[in-house]
């Protein structure tokens, strides 16, 4: 199970600034602090792959922090499965947007760590096998991160989220940094992983095409302070093409202006 | 065009000479030096005679002895500031209010050189090896405090998001991150200060003890034997040399490789 319960959620920072703000953006200011999310309510069902998109540094990766328990709301509260979240846990798995994988690991052992339970030897190294063959790395067992290409170290990263079983899986732009081709496979490989074990994914991105061919829903974030300003159900069929689709291509062109782009193609 | 393209790493045939011929032209001048200087061989002995020598002393073993006596005071005081010090540096760098009450006195204590604490340690230990190894302590201890703690610092922070995601416990986290994210710098500040503990013990056998190099030498310079005085020299460049190669050799270890490469 993974559902999200997001409620009257507020973020607020102390204010680093030493002069005082002026007076007409009057909406930033609490005292002497900034708020980055306001007034945020969301409800995530279980099994659902939401995508968010907005402006950079508007909050989304606040947001994921908030719900992965690194860091604590200023006020409103968070629910996993009805129980709020008191901080991070094996439940709900972050997958970071600069390799978290353990340089001082190799992929075995970085698969691994979410199998540490397991005490017999040949379950262990079974499972894991298992874990690393989802996701095409066999025969680089023992390898170490820096001796693999940016797609294979995020596929790793991949798997060994994957292998501690979370309920929800949180991704911070899980694609960024990687060439084309390499991106265009792991969304393809994110969906079928999502379609093949049904959990909540939580995905932050900058791209909208990401969001529109993975998402079952859409939430954009943007203006400041943060708050949802779009939050759509895609219910299109996959494989999505939005050359196909005119309702799609539609979409696409509206999410677009909103985010300040007039002639996407 | 007849450049031939090389391999990344692969040397020149000659490139392995380079250090000898340094050695060579040093030898070179210090031959002219002694030859021409005007000064007795008593006072200024050349390279043949500081070998001859080196033979008489290497024949009779007491170059030997007294090289045994400084490594194994420096072997045991390294070992116990290392001992000692990398883990009270982790300990450090992982609890801030014990680094906000301990950090500044060990910052007032590491600028006092070991020397200083000579008189101290004479009082206390008396004469013999204590004293010598407690100087050694004191040369290598803070610095590997200091270094362990901002090795620990510096570790990425996503690891230990990724850790408590994981649900580390507090042993995990210090066995299976700090230990292995830290090795690089600690391997590093490990071959510094056993360069520093080694300038240590020749000026404290100088002192307090009755062997070791910096007595040889010492005590060669009392019987006005110069050739025996760089023969003590020559013996501590050499040792210094062979620690520095084989600390370097610890950094090559798989474990402290890690770093190299990553991005």
């Amino acid at each position: 199970m993974g559902r999200i319960n997001i409620e009257k959620l507020n973020k607020t920072y102390a204010n680093r600034r030493r002069d005082p703000r002026s007076d007409d953006d009057s909406s930033l200011r609490q005292g002497d602090r900034v708020t980055v999310l306001f007034d945020i309510d969301l409800n995530i069902l279980d099994g659902e792959m939401v995508c968010f998109l907005g402006p950079s540094g508007c909050g989304k990766s606040t947001l994921l922090r908030i719900i992965a328990g690194f860091e604590s709301p200023s006020d409103g509260r968070v629910q996993i499965n009805d129980k709020p979240v008191k901080g991070p846990s094996a439940d709900h798995i972050f997958v970071f947007q600069h390799s978290g994988l353990f340089p001082w690991m190799t992929v075995f052992e970085n698969v691994g760590l979410g199998l540490r339970h397991l005490k017999n030897r040949r379950d262990r190294h079974e499972q894991v096998s298992e874990f690393i063959e989802m996701v095409e790395l066999d025969g680089f067992e023992q390898h170490y991160p820096r001796q693999l290409s940016g797609g294979m170290q995020r596929r790793a990263e991949l798997a060994r989220a994957l292998a501690v079983n979370p309920d929800i899986m949180i991704m911070d732009e899980p694609f960024s940094g990687l060439d084309f081709l390499t991106h265009m496979k792991m969304r393809e490989e994110v969906v079928n992983m999502h379609s093949f074990i049904q959990k909540t994914i939580l995905l932050v991105t900058h791209n909208i095409d990401d969001a529109l061919i993975m998402g079952d829903r859409i939430v954009i974030l943007g203006d400041s302070p943060t708050r949802v300003i779009m939050d759509r159900t895609l219910d299109f069929p996959r494989p999505r093409d939005f050359e196909k689709s005119s309702e799609l291509s539609m979409l696409r062109s509206e999410l677009f202006l909103m985010m300040g782009v007039n002639y996407a193609v | 065009m007849s450049t031939k393209v090389r391999k990344k790493g692969e040397k020149k045939s000659y490139a392995y000479l380079m250090p000898f011929l340094g050695f060579f032209a040093l030898l070179l001048v210090w031959d002219v030096l002694a030859r021409f200087s005007g000064w007795s061989r008593e006072v200024f002995p050349g390279p043949v005679v500081v070998l001859v020598s080196m033979g008489e002393l290497l024949a009779d073993g007491t170059l030997i002895r007294h090289t045994v006596a400084s490594l194994f005071r420096v072997t045991v005081g390294f070992y116990l500031a290392a001992g000692l010090g990398i883990p009270m540096g982790i300990a450090l760098g992982m609890m801030k209010t014990a680094r906000s009450l301990i950090n500044p006195l060990i910052q007032f204590l590491r600028p006092i050189s070991p020397l200083a604490w000579i008189p101290l340690a004479m009082l206390w230990f008396g004469i013999g090896d204590p004293p010598a190894i407690f100087l050694i302590f004191l040369s290598s201890f803070f610095s590997l405090v200091v270094s362990t703690t901002i090795a620990v610092d510096g570790v990425n922070p996503t690891y230990f998001h990724v850790a408590a995601n994981f649900n580390f416990s507090r042993a995990e986290i210090i066995a299976r991150l700090v230990i292995p994210a830290i090795i690089p710098e600690v391997v590093t500040a490990l071959r510094m200060t056993v360069t520093i503990s080694w300038l240590v013990v020749v000026a404290a056998e100088m002192i307090a003890v009755q062997s070791g190099l910096g007595f040889l030498i010492l005590d060669s310079r009392n019987a006005l034997r110069m050739d025996y005085v760089m023969d003590g020299m020559i013996a501590i460049g050499l040792v210094g040399l062979t620690l520095d190669f084989l600390m370097r050799q610890l950094g090559d270890l798989e474990a402290a490789r890690w770093r190299k490469m990553t991005h």
